[in-house]
């Protein structure tokens, strides 16, 4: 047993009948990735659905419904590889994230919707290279932290630096886009991998320091933005410009709270309907949630995805490779704080910004990339079983 | 147990944290749904629903025959979503220059009437509520207004609407009768209420049966403004009609003699500064006409007024809240008085050119010394000194200046049963009530001003520039001061001819001598004859309620009645009525100079007609306007004129 004991749940019967009904299912071999993954996906294929129902022609529900079918299939597909076969190609999977990101800023790049993130190859179809930069990193990451030396536990400095030169490049391109809210996701993950892969607690002191001084940097030079301070200040008085850029904020908290605890309905949410609520089936789609399923549903997104997590952490604590501890653990951190940002964000308690919940914003590009996350957690679990 | 390489503290911190935060977002989402869900779930309502207000059509106002004195036409108005515009980023500027251009106009004017009248704001300004549409410009043309509302998006916040608008067939005919429009202010009720309510005269006072009720409609929108679908629909009433006992015909006579008259004391010198005429129906109170001078086109309230109009608009009405001395036209009721009290109508009095009391000579008009008369003389020629010795022997015999504990006040009981020092109850808003001075009066008054009165006793007048006006008036307030309490003889006999502190109003006048006329029955006059829905059912039938009977025997006013019909065959009036023809329809009345210190004459003329079966009164009062012959009998004249020539035109009608 783990250290992480309330997460396994006994089923009766004995372990060894249970593992024969289990691998009779087992067409992916992690269930308990898979059903909050396909739990989400569904709802956000609904919550898109309902969001976009008063558009006449509107074909995104069935865009979505296509991305999260390619995600799933690539789900599938990560999980069968077998990590040393996957750690063999990351430098591979590195470098083509970054070009992706390093062609966004080239005249093939476009700006969608105000971020200049996407690669447009043709008429609806686009995409965003920093979200599969994001899986690519991840790996990138285990795989510099993930190999100690022989008979050391935790990864040594040459091995942090190297991790952090490996982060620096994307943060860098995509604070250049600018998208500082990806580059933070990014940032975020960094140390959660670092943390994970047990470097030394002054790495992690370096770290911090170093964030705060990029902070101040980013302070004293300008490069903050008005709109960006803006939404700050909003956060600290919801009510101050209702109408202006208070205006997403103010509606996204009247959709979410007049949905009480039963919510309206699905397809039932006047509040959506009326398209009171700006991005609402991207960004905001927590917002349909919010006032269509009510407390209960909401909650239940929060709840699926909080099982999602634990169920990650729970991987990354049974990989018996540091390269697993670390991917898992920098899929869970990327999943948490993202979803963090951007439910925190429609219920007011974070800044807007523009971070997609996972599974269940409308968006290929980080449906695909989240699914594909999901597919390694499980492909770091499968590793895990037929090593037991 | 299988060896793992985890760093287990380090993946139970991650699990801290990621619970922690996913934790957060539930405790948030608690907080939003649950325990302030409620307020959310208004502010999602108050977002989503806009009610629209269906304005009903205000009723008409007609007079006795049906002819509209106020009517409605359907005109393009543009108005402006206050709400709105301060919610552009340059507070409206831009919308609002643009739309001046549109509409031809200058820029300031279309910002001054979209600005709410808070605090000391000069007008134009809107009144109303800053949530209801604010009209600013309503004799838009079609092609403008369409022109607007096809171009939403350059007008943000700006409507277009074919809305009813007041208009005024007869011009500024019975202007301040009929009464105008307001938006509402917050006083009137809560919101979603009409857009105009009515300010004053018949529009206040039948405020409610002409309004009709506000339909709405609350539509369900999104985000821009779009309709969606419709919550709820309820659909305008349009207000009642209120038919009046107004007739245009005599109302527009009555408008022209006065203006007529003015225009001709002007010309001799005086400055008739204001004038009212009034006309009764005697047997029944009912007003047939009222008209007031100065006066004013009503529709300069449509569509917002600018500051300058406001001020220099007569908004008063000379025939209900002018108050002034009755003069002479008062002496029917002292005579009425003089008869209950014992005097023979029929015995003969002196008539001398003055009359001493307390050692004050008190005289005639022009001090004429006419000789002995009996009382139908002395109203025919107006005789003072003989009210003078009536009204001493009265106040001698109500204790003089020991009064009895219980005065008698004859002549002051008279007149209030002629229906004066009261309001008529006319069903017109802000009505003056007149005065009938008494000892009670007088010594209430004394205590209210003695101070006062004390103070420039001392100081005297400083500031006047008349040294002989100043000088009157310092001795007057050393009298004031002294002895302004006592209700002396002189007060007594000033007040049996009309003088002094006597106040009546042209309407009270009017009253009275219906009262005289009908054989004593006073009515609280009405204006509004009937509310009648808009499919002719009669909502209700208005009748001038009777509010008291003048406790005089029918032969005194029979008398009264008779020898009035002296006055303008060959007494007072008898210039002014000059080739009269009295066959057609005799007139009797009475006129009346009321001097005022400082000041000219008022002129009045108070009459009834026919004689024996009077059907009209007819009051005419111009201040400041000389003498009652010169200046208020030749317009009363041309008004019973106006009247025969119409009644006899009907009879002509009647027998082909």
């Amino acid at each position: 047993m783990t250290a992480l004991g309330p997460l396994s749940v006994r089923l009766p019967g004995s372990r060894a009948t249970r593992r024969r009904a289990w691998a009779r299912l087992a067409v992916f071999p992690a269930w308990g990735l898979v059903l909050p993954a396909a739990a989400l996906s569904a709802i956000g294929l609904l919550l898109v659905w309902s969001a976009t129902r008063n558009e006449p022609g509107s074909t995104l529900p069935q865009r979505q419904a296509l991305s999260v079918g390619i995600g799933f299939a690539l789900m599938w597909a990560v999980s069968r590889i077998d990590l040393r076969v996957l750690r063999a190609y990351v430098p591979v999977l590195y470098l083509l994230g970054l070009a992706g990101l390093v062609a966004v800023l080239t005249p093939l790049g476009r700006t969608i919707n105000g971020s200049h993130a996407w690669i447009v190859l043709g008429d609806g179809l686009q995409f965003q290279p920093s979200e599969f930069a994001k899986a690519a990193t991840v790996l990138a990451l285990a795989t510099a932290l993930g190999e100690p030396r022989d008979g050391e536990r935790r990864p040594g400095a040459v091995a942090v630096l190297l991790a952090l030169g490996l982060a620096a490049l994307p943060v860098g391109l995509i604070a250049l886009q600018p998208d500082y809210g990806t580059a933070l996701v990014f940032l975020v993950l960094t140390t959660g991998m670092i943390a994970v892969s047990g470097a030394p607690k002054r790495w992690f002191a370096a770290f911090a320091a170093a964030g705060a001084a990029g902070l101040l940097l980013v302070w004293r030079l300008d490069l903050i933005r008005p709109y960006q301070l803006q939404r700050l200040m909003v956060l600290a008085d919801p009510d101050a410009d209702p109408m202006g850029v208070g205006y997403n904020a103010t509606q996204a908290r009247i959709a979410i709270g007049s949905g009480g605890l039963l919510g309206k309905g699905l397809f039932h949410g006047e509040q959506t309907a009326g398209h009171f609520v700006p991005e609402q089936h991207t960004d905001f789609i927590f917002t349909v949630a919010g006032e269509e399923l009510g407390f209960l549903g909401a909650a239940c997104v929060i709840l699926l995805m909080l099982a999602l997590l634990w169920r990650g952490l729970w991987i990354a604590a049974r990989s018996p490779s540091p390269f697993g501890t670390a991917v898992a653990g920098g899929v869970v951190c990327w999943l948490a704080f993202q979803t963090f940002v951007n439910v925190g964000m429609t219920m007011g308690l974070l800044p807007v910004a523009g971070l997609p919940l996972p599974f269940v914003s409308y968006g290929g590009s980080a449906t695909i990339s989240s699914l594909a996350a999901v597919g390694l957690l499980a492909a770091v679990n499968r590793r895990t079983r037929t090593q037991a | 147990m299988r060896r793992t390489t985890a760093h287990r503290g380090r993946l139970t911190l991650v699990f801290v944290v990621v619970t922690a935060l996913m934790l957060t977002l539930l405790g948030r989402l608690w907080y939003l749904q649950i325990v302030t869900g409620p307020s959310y779930v208004r502010a999602a309502t108050e977002s989503r629903v806009r009610s629209v207000v269906l304005p009903p059509v205000r009723g008409q106002i007609l007079d006795v025959r049906g002819r509209p004195l106020v009517a409605n036409e359907t005109r393009p108005q543009v108005s402006v979503d206050y709400m709105a515009l301060i919610h552009q980023p340059d507070g409206g500027k831009d919308v609002l220059t643009r739309l001046a251009r549109a509409l031809g106009r200058p820029y300031q004017e279309i910002a001054d009437r979209a600005r709410l009248c808070a605090g000391d704001m000069p007008r134009p300004c809107w009144p109303g509520s800053p949530y209801q549409p604010i009209t600013v410009a309503d004799d838009v043309s079609v092609r403008t207004a369409l022109w607007i509302a096809e171009r939403q998006d350059e007008f943000p916040g700006v409507s277009t609407a074919l809305r009813p608008v007041r208009t005024y067939p007869l011009g500024s005919a019975a202007a301040h009768v009929l009464g105008y429009l307001q938006p509402p202010s917050p006083d009137d009720g809560p919101e979603g209420g009409p857009e105009l309510v009515g300010r004053d005269g018949l529009e206040a006072q039948y405020d409610r049966e002409l309004a009709g009720r506000t339909g709405i409609r609350q539509v369900a929108v999104d985000s821009t403004g779009k309709v969606t679908g419709l919550i709820r629909e309820e659909a305008a009433v349009a207000g009642d009609t209120l038919v009046t006992s107004i007739d245009a015909r005599i109302q527009e006579v009555a408008e022209r003699a006065l203006a007529r008259a003015v225009t001709a004391a002007r010309k001799r010198g005086e400055p008739a500064d204001s004038g009212a005429a009034v006309v009764l129906e005697a047997k029944t109170g009912r007003v047939t006409a009222i008209a007031d001078y100065p006066t004013y086109d009503p529709s300069v309230w449509t569509g917002g007024i600018s500051q300058r109009d406001y001020e220099e608009l007569p908004l008063v009405s000379a025939a209900v809240q002018g108050q002034w001395p009755p003069g002479s036209t008062w002496k029917v009721t002292s005579t009425a008085a003089a008869a209950k009290a014992g005097y023979s109508l029929r015995a003969s009095y002196d008539c001398p050119g003055g009359y001493t009391i307390g050692g004050r000579v008190f005289h005639n008009f022009e001090s004429a010394e006419l000789g002995r008369m009996d009382m139908r003389r002395a109203l025919v020629v107006s005789c003072d000194t003989i009210f003078y010795r009536f009204a001493e022997k009265m106040w001698q015999r109500d204790g003089g200046l020991k009064p009895v504990k219980r005065p008698k006040d004859p002549m002051q009981a008279m007149a209030r049963e002629f229906g004066f020092g009261s309001a008529t109850g006319v069903d017109l808003p802000h009505e003056a009530p007149g005065r009938v001075p008494d000892r009670a009066w007088k010594k209430a008054n004394w205590e209210r001003t003695r101070a006062d009165s004390c103070r420039r006793a001392k100081t005297g007048y400083p500031e006047t520039s008349d040294r002989r006006r100043a000088a009157y008036l310092k001795a007057l307030a050393s009298d004031n001061c002294r002895s302004g309490g006592i209700w002396w003889a002189g007060d007594a006999a000033n007040f049996s001819i009309g003088q002094g502190d006597v106040l009546v109003t042209p309407l009270q006048l009017a009253r009275g001598y219906a009262a005289l006329a009908n054989g004593g029955t006073v009515f609280s006059p009405r204006i509004g004859k009937q509310v009648v829905r808009q499919d002719g059912t009669v909502v209700r039938t208005i009748t001038p309620p009777v509010v008291g009977k003048i406790d005089a025997s029918r032969k005194t006013l029979r008398f009264i009645r008779d020898s009035l019909a002296g006055v303008p065959r060959a007494g007072t009036a008898a210039g002014a009525f000059e080739g009269y023809r009295f066959k057609r329809l005799p007139v009797a009345g009475k006129t009346g100079t009321a001097e005022a210190y400082g000041r000219q004459d008022t002129s009045w003329f108070a009459s009834f007609g026919p004689v024996k079966k009077p059907k009209y009164v007819v009051v005419v009062v111009v201040s400041q306007g000389g003498t009652g012959g010169t200046t208020a009998a030749p317009a009363a004249r041309e008004i019973w004129e106006g009247i025969a020539a119409l009644t006899h035109d009907k009879k002509d009608k009647r027998k082909r």
